[in-house]
């Protein structure tokens, strides 16, 4: 079997262009990459091993991961319901309600972090009150949910947005006309439009929130076992001079992170793919 | 289903798209509402299908007033200009559509559906194409599908928001003619909307000239074509030949007029403007009678079933556009730069204001 890499073309740059894309990807991704796994092999199998089935590590994993997937997914729901809402009406501050949405996006992440903290302690504007009915929301479990899916929302409105905004709105009105009621059209009709930006923003958001450290670390209370993420894990490492140990860390997160990115990358081709075929 | 449209307005903002329309259509009519872009014939046909609601006047269908009744209550078709099919479902899923949204106590069982696709398929003539998708079909196949799917729910009315616009000329050709062998068959009591004049015409029962949110003639295609009532409808009809002024000595609706072009002789505050479609331009090489008017070849188009002429007129050096036959043609030799004498076979004038 012959794989044609180059095919002939009027439009001139092929050779070039995959050159430069070749070199820029392994001088930005794959050589820092590498270098994770070099450091790692420092340490013997067996080593490896007890570093990252620590009790302490799998619990940071559990955490991560967890709070990552389930603050993806409150997004998914939550950001698909805001670019709605500014797609399809017109309401005064649109605009501003619009810009607000980056604000995760553009905040340091310590900034948020604090922000957070100090609303949702015990003696803040919202823990008061949710001190009283027994939810603790700082220096807990949950504190790491509320940071993660605060920073991750501006990736669901992003990319679900401009799909929302090219959405044929006859295509709705044909399945009105055609007696679907609002909940049949919103199902059969617009939601399988958006799955494959809803999950790209979904997956989007999943990631930023697995790397995320700046904002958890102030809310979380960071008590190990119980509210401590994995990236917090690697820097306290890296402060007791344990680089082997916070490279083999690093390594799960990359691997693990790398297998989700694929399954959603398939979801997507999958859920696209179907239509889209010629 | 019979259909009532009475003083119905709408306005967006300040802009008035509909003044005041009425509207009678007879059960299993197949009308055309003609107009140039801009003229409101789709948002009657949005009103009608409840997809907008007017700002004053009423709905019956069938007798019954549906002004203010949801979509899914009026039992009606629609089909987009851009097909507006679901690019994620099959084209068995998309005729599909209507009956498996039904609620599950109307709902047919799932054999019965497949055959009811089946039959529609067979009317469309895409019984093959069932397992594909949209984006695997072309246009004309894409708007059939539409049209199938339309007719899946068995409407009382069907509503064409320009169905064949978006198709090139010789699609769009043979689909309106398979349309109107389709609204024979089967009865239905059909809108629709066209800005293409020669598509209303060849289609519909009747015509329904609009302009600027107001009906400018109702009938038959021979009336509107025939007997244009406003000067509009003569226009949007067809190709014609304007001639500002007055035809002399009164004798208005015979054939012994003399055109005098471009002087408009009139003080009062109307003029006269007189309109002659360039079939009814009658060529000779010599002068017959003096009210004939002189003018030169400019111009020779022969392709086509008929001989398409460009001359300027001697007076007002104005353009005036001729169809002769190709017999006529024939006989009389033309060449590019003969001097030829112009007569109405037939002509009509209206009164307008002087702008």
């Amino acid at each position: 079997m012959n794989i044609i890499l180059k095919q002939p073309s009027v439009l001139p740059g092929f050779s070039l262009a995959l050159g430069f894309t070749l070199f820029y990807f392994c001088l930005i991704v794959l050589i820092p990459l590498s270098g994770l796994f070099v450091k790692t092999s420092g340490l013997s199998w067996d080593q490896f091993w007890n570093v990252i089935t620590d009790p302490r590590a799998v619990a940071s994993y559990k955490l991560t991961f967890g709070a990552s997937l389930v603050g993806a997914l409150i997004n998914g729901v939550f950001g698909s319901i805001i670019a709605w809402v500014l797609v399809r009406y017109h309401f005064p501050g649109r605009s501003v309600v619009d810009a607000l949405v980056d604000l995760p996006f553009a905040l340091p992440t310590a900034v948020a972090g604090i922000t957070l903290t100090s609303i949702y302690a015990s003696n803040g504007w919202i823990g008061r009150y949710l001190e009283p009915l027994g939810i603790q929301v700082a220096f807990t479990p949950l504190g790491v949910l509320v940071a993660l899916t605060f920073i991750g929302l501006p990736f669901v409105v992003r990319t679900v947005q401009p799909v929302l905004q090219d959405l044929d709105r006859e295509v709705e009105e044909a399945a009105t006309t055609l007696g679907a009621n609002r909940w049949q059209t919103f199902w059969a009709v617009v939601v399988p439009e958006l799955w494959p930006a809803l999950l790209t923003g979904i997956a989007m958001a999943f990631a930023r929130a697995v790397g995320e450290y700046g904002s958890v670390i102030f809310i979380a209370g960071n008590m190990p076992m119980k509210s401590e993420i994995t990236p917090l894990l690697i820097m306290t490492k890296l402060e007791q001079y344990d680089y082997a140990g916070a490279t083999a860390l690093g390594v799960v997160m990359l691997v693990v992170s790398f297998v989700l990115a694929l399954i959603i990358n398939l979801l997507q081709w999958w859920s696209s793919a179907r239509h889209m075929n010629q | 289903m019979s259909i009532q449209v009475d003083h119905v307005t709408k306005r967006f903002g300040t802009f008035t798209v509909l003044n005041d329309v009425n509207l009678h259509v007879q059960s299993g009519e197949l009308i055309a509402l003609l107009g140039p872009s801009g003229c409101g014939k789709t948002t009657l046909l949005r009103i009608l299908a409840g997809l907008e609601r007017p700002d004053q006047g009423r709905i019956f269908l069938q007798g019954a007033e549906v002004t203010n009744q949801r979509i899914t209550e009026r039992q009606v078709g629609f089909v987009f200009q851009h097909y507006a099919l679901f690019r994620h479902m099959t084209v068995a899923d998309n005729v599909a559509f209507g009956l498996t949204v039904k609620p599950r106590a109307q709902r047919p069982s799932a054999a019965r559906i497949q055959e009811k696709v089946r039959e529609l398929l067979t009317l469309v003539q895409l019984q093959a194409m069932a397992d594909r998708y949209p984006s695997q079909l072309s246009g004309g196949q894409r708007q059939r599908v539409a049209l199938a799917r339309a007719l899946a729910v068995e409407p009382k009315l069907l509503l064409l928001d320009e169905p064949f616009g978006a198709l090139d000329a010789k699609v769009r050709k043979e689909l309106r003619r398979w349309l109107r062998r389709l609204h024979d068959e089967l009865h239905i009591t059909g809108i629709l909307v066209t800005h293409d004049q020669e598509e209303a015409l060849e289609v519909a029962d009747r015509v329904v000239v609009m302009h600027q949110g107001n009906i400018e003639q109702i009938g038959t295609p021979d009336e509107v074509y025939e007997n244009p009532a406003t000067p509009f409808v003569y226009q949007f009809l067809g190709d014609v030949n304007v001639f500002h002024g007055r035809v002399s000595h009164g004798h208005v609706g015979k054939a012994e007029h003399h055109i005098a072009s471009s002087e408009v002789e009139s003080l009062s505050d109307e003029h006269e403007v007189t309109f002659v479609r360039p079939h009814d331009l009658e060529l000779s090489l010599d002068r017959t009678t003096p009210a004939q008017l002189e003018a030169t070849v400019q111009f020779i188009n022969g392709a086509g079933a008929r001989v398409h002429l460009e001359l300027e007129s001697k007076d007002s050096a104005e353009m005036i556009a001729v169809e002769l036959t190709r017999e006529r043609y024939r006989e009389l030799k033309l060449q590019p730069g003969d001097v030829v004498f112009l007569y109405p076979k037939q002509l009509q004038v209206f009164r307008v204001p002087t702008t």
